[in-house]
């Protein structure tokens, strides 16, 4: 049988004349006129080096200084098991000490509550988006989630206060405050998630689907598997983001220097309300060390949850 | 297991942009059909419509009908997935899924679909991975992600994957073109084993390669660059090669163009 594979391909002899060299060399003056730019190269070369280090410094300065500031200031707080174990309650400004774990747990607790509502509503908008969004309604909330990401935490909080305060007529709570600080996570949950969502390959869901796998399966088994740690990584974010935010929290949390764990009613205790009672005070030492204290223990718990966050985003990540 | 395709006059459209005209043809049950023509013929786009892939593209839709034995694929009551699970797929680039296991991967069509039984799934994996050639290499380490495995076997790992859920036909979309010689020979090693049990629809870009591993050979071209593809002709290979029918046949196989 003969096949393809004894054919002549016209044309051999052509490939011959294309491969002789062009004639002649490239003239003197051209070859000056390369060397030239190969030193003003070295110079924009050295000027962009300079550049870049001088803006990553001038970002870095800052980071370093107010870390270093807050550790030096507030350590020693929290060498004390008082500061784990105890609250703020009969302890006057004037008062040495006194412990966190109230506004810690109220902060865990809040953000927690926070995380639970807005994860699930950020991960769906970005699944609907990258997913199934075509047309006016996926550009609508597209629109909408860019809009949400530039609102001021202060708006967010007056406009929760607006509905579950004057409009429903329920108090001021913890509660109150984590609705607040769900609208200010769900863009950044959404955002990330979305980002991430595109970065799957579109053959991982078109191997799905010539294996006879539903679509709303390949987006959660497959799509959203591949995607797992870089998901967590944007919750991370948004935890970040909303962990520190006092806006929300000074308009619909009100303070409190006792352990209180109940999310629903009165006030609620923070660290970032906790830092900015003893602010007050900053003239007293007293109050000065533990505010300082306070500021650090908020960067550690925001240190821990990126740490716990990237252990788990490691364990789901794509193997090689 | 296989079953036979016919297709009568199918046109397909992405939006508006009408990419393949006109397309008649019969794929036999157990035998490799080959498609061969230039780039951008379209050939691609209709191996998609055999198993309704190119609907996962926003626009793609078809005017005509193709036939999978006495079942109408685009019937309204029919469900693309019901489709897929019959008509399964290989694709140019291997594409295991980079989060599990060489078993996993192996496993996914039936997990997916909520298979849960250990033994079923145990034996179906051995079983597909030996009808992929790929067992004694891999036997050791199912464990290990299918990420892992050089190219050709990472494509063979996607035969086994495709295989394993037991569809009737098995269409592949240039399955050789990203591997080096020595896995495209235990791809068409495997691609002639394969078509005792399955219809298989094999695009390929290589003529040497469509005269090896297939009975019958169509031939898609354009009439002109902008207008939509079609079939030229369809016969078997043998006759393809020596003596086609139609001139652009003769032209594109000797290489006179293309």
């Amino acid at each position: 049988m003969s096949t393809a594979t004894d054919r002549r391909v016209p044309g051999d002899a052509a490939v011959d004349d294309a491969v002789a060299p062009p004639g002649g060399g490239p003239s003197r003056d051209a070859l000056a006129e390369m060397r030239n730019p190969q030193r003003s190269r070295a110079v924009t070369d050295i000027v962009a080096r300079v550049v870049m280090w001088g803006a990553f410094l001038v970002a870095v300065v800052p980071l370093v200084w107010i870390l270093g500031t807050v550790v030096a200031k507030g350590v020693h707080m929290l060498t004390s098991s008082t500061w784990w174990t105890g609250n703020q309650r009969n302890i006057n400004s004037d008062d040495f000490g006194g412990g966190a774990r109230h506004a810690i747990e109220g902060t865990l607790q809040m953000v927690g509550v926070t995380a639970l509502i807005a994860v699930p509503i950020g991960v769906l908008t970005a699944v609907y988006l990258v997913e199934y969004g075509r047309g006016p309604l996926a550009r609508m909330i597209s629109f909408t989630v860019d809009i949400l990401s530039g609102i001021p935490s202060i708006v967010a909080a007056l406009f929760i206060y607006a509905v579950w305060v004057t409009t429903f007529g329920i108090g001021r709570s913890g509660f109150a405050a984590s609705l607040a600080l769900v609208l200010l996570m769900i863009p950044v949950v959404v955002r990330s998630t979305e980002e991430m969502l595109k970065l799957v390959p579109n053959e991982l869901r078109e191997a799905a689907y010539a294996l006879g796998v539903p679509k709303w399966v390949t987006v959660v088994k497959v799509v959203l598997r591949t995607a797992f740690s870089g998901i967590i990584t944007g919750v991370l974010l948004g935890i970040a983001r909303v962990m520190g935010e006092t806006a929300p929290l000074l308009i619909l949390a009100p303070y409190t220097k006792n352990f209180q764990r109940d999310l629903f009613n009165g006030n609620f205790p923070t660290l970032p309300m906790m830092i900015n009672q003893d602010r007050g005070d900053y003239a007293l030492a007293t109050a000065a060390e533990r505010m300082w204290g306070a500021a650090l223990t908020l960067i550690l718990l925001v240190l821990l949850l990126n740490i716990i966050g990237r252990a788990i985003a490691h364990l789901g990540s794509v193997k090689k | 297991m296989a079953k036979r395709i016919d297709v009568s006059d199918l046109n397909v459209y992405y939006g508006s942009f009408k990419a393949v005209e006109g397309v008649s043809m019969t794929v036999e049950p157990r035998s490799v059909t080959a498609f061969i023509g230039p780039s951008g013929c379209g050939k691609s786009t209709f191996l998609r419509t055999l198993n309704r892939m190119h609907e996962v593209v926003p626009g793609g839709r078809v005017e005509g009908k193709v036939m999978l034995d006495d079942q109408d694929l685009y019937a309204s009551s029919m469900d693309p997935v019901t489709v897929r699970r019959t008509v399964g797929m290989v694709f140019q680039r291997p594409n295991p899924f980079p989060t599990m296991s060489i078993y996993d991967n192996v496993a996914a069509g039936l997990r997916l679909n909520g298979v849960k039984n250990k033994k079923t799934l145990d034996g179906i994996v051995e079983q597909s991975l030996q009808g992929a050639n790929l067992w004694t290499e891999v036997k050791d380490r199912l464990s290990k992600p299918g990420a892992g495995l050089s190219g050709g076997q990472q494509q063979r790992l996607c035969i086994a994957r495709a295989i394993a859920v037991q569809p009737q036909v098995l269409l592949m979309d240039e399955p050789c073109s990203a591997l080096d010689p020595i896995s495209t020979l235990a791809i068409e090693d495997l691609v002639n084993e394969l078509k005792n049990d399955f219809t298989i629809v094999i695009v390929t870009h290589n003529m040497q390669q469509a005269a090896r591993v297939s009975d019958r050979t169509a031939f898609f071209n354009l009439k002109a660059t902008g207008e939509p593809g079609r079939l030229v002709e369809i016969d078997d290979t043998t006759r393809i090669f020596n003596n086609p029918a139609e001139q652009a046949t003769e032209d594109y196989i000797s290489g006179r163009f293309g």
